[in-house]
């Protein structure tokens, strides 16, 4: 499943724009805490999450993820938007919880 | 005597969400220099835990870089309170940090085994009231 397959399904919306989306998702990944995402995201991963910070997108950048999702109709600044395009990170938002928005990711 | 690529970053203490804009520019650096995804990512966990650690804990500090042929050696140098138990810090799941950092998600305990996890090598020298030096390399 790549981002744009994730990015049809009408649960999500697209914050990003203009970003590639045919990076291939590895798996979903839930977490709120940083230090522990920072250790574990797996690289390729849809990060799935409700901390909605810079550093957020600073953990997401160096660990690889494919794009995030912030779940649980979380508030989601528009300069962090901004940061996003340009450091070519797709964003997501939702109200659906982390396990359910993470299963939209889910393909096994 | 082979070549040293040395590069060395200021790291604010006072601005939270700029933290990790040195590690971005290193590892868009290395990406540049080609060198494989798995090292790139372990440099980038450890030296973000880091450079994290130097906002949150000692006002920032200094960075530097060397890349030789055969080796990644990050030096983080700041001039915060040292590190009272060295072993205590290492463990994770013990953590200092304040409340503000972690309610950005932060302060899990999880920064200096990180670093170690993710490196072939740390070496810690730390003074109270003087500062604390952190030495990382991973082998290429």
């Amino acid at each position: 499943m790549t981002v744009e397959d994730l990015a049809k399904n009408s649960s999500l919306t697209l914050l990003t724009e203009g970003l590639d989306l045919s990076t291939e998702i590895t798996k979903p990944f839930c977490c709120d805490l940083l230090s522990i995402a920072m250790g574990k995201a797996p690289a390729g991963a849809c990060w799935v999450t409700v901390t909605v910070n810079t550093n957020t997108l600073a953990v997401a950048t160096l660990t690889d993820v494919a794009c995030i999702i912030f779940a649980e109709g979380s508030a989601v600044d528009p300069a962090l938007i901004e940061k996003a395009n340009e450091e070519e990170i797709p964003l997501f938002k939702t109200e659906l919880s982390e396990f359910d928005a993470a299963l939209l990711a889910h393909t096994a | 005597m082979a070549d040293v690529l040395e590069f060395t970053y200021e790291v604010s203490g006072e601005d939270f969400t700029r933290a990790g804009e040195a590690s971005s520019d290193v590892k868009r650096k290395l990406k540049k220099l080609g060198v494989s995804p798995d090292v790139i990512r372990r440099v980038s966990i450890a030296l973000y835990e880091g450079e994290i650690n130097m906002v949150i804990h000692a006002h920032g500090g200094k960075i530097t870089i060397q890349i030789s042929e055969d080796a990644i050696t990050m030096i983080l140098d700041d001039r915060g309170p040292g590190i009272p138990d060295i072993e205590k810090a290492m463990t994770a799941g013990y953590s200092t940090a304040p409340d503000k950092v972690r309610n950005l998600g932060f302060g899990a305990g999880m920064g200096l085994p990180n670093m170690k996890k993710n490196t072939d090598s740390i070496d810690i020298e730390t003074k109270l009231g003087v500062g604390t030096k952190v030495k990382m390399v991973i082998k290429l």
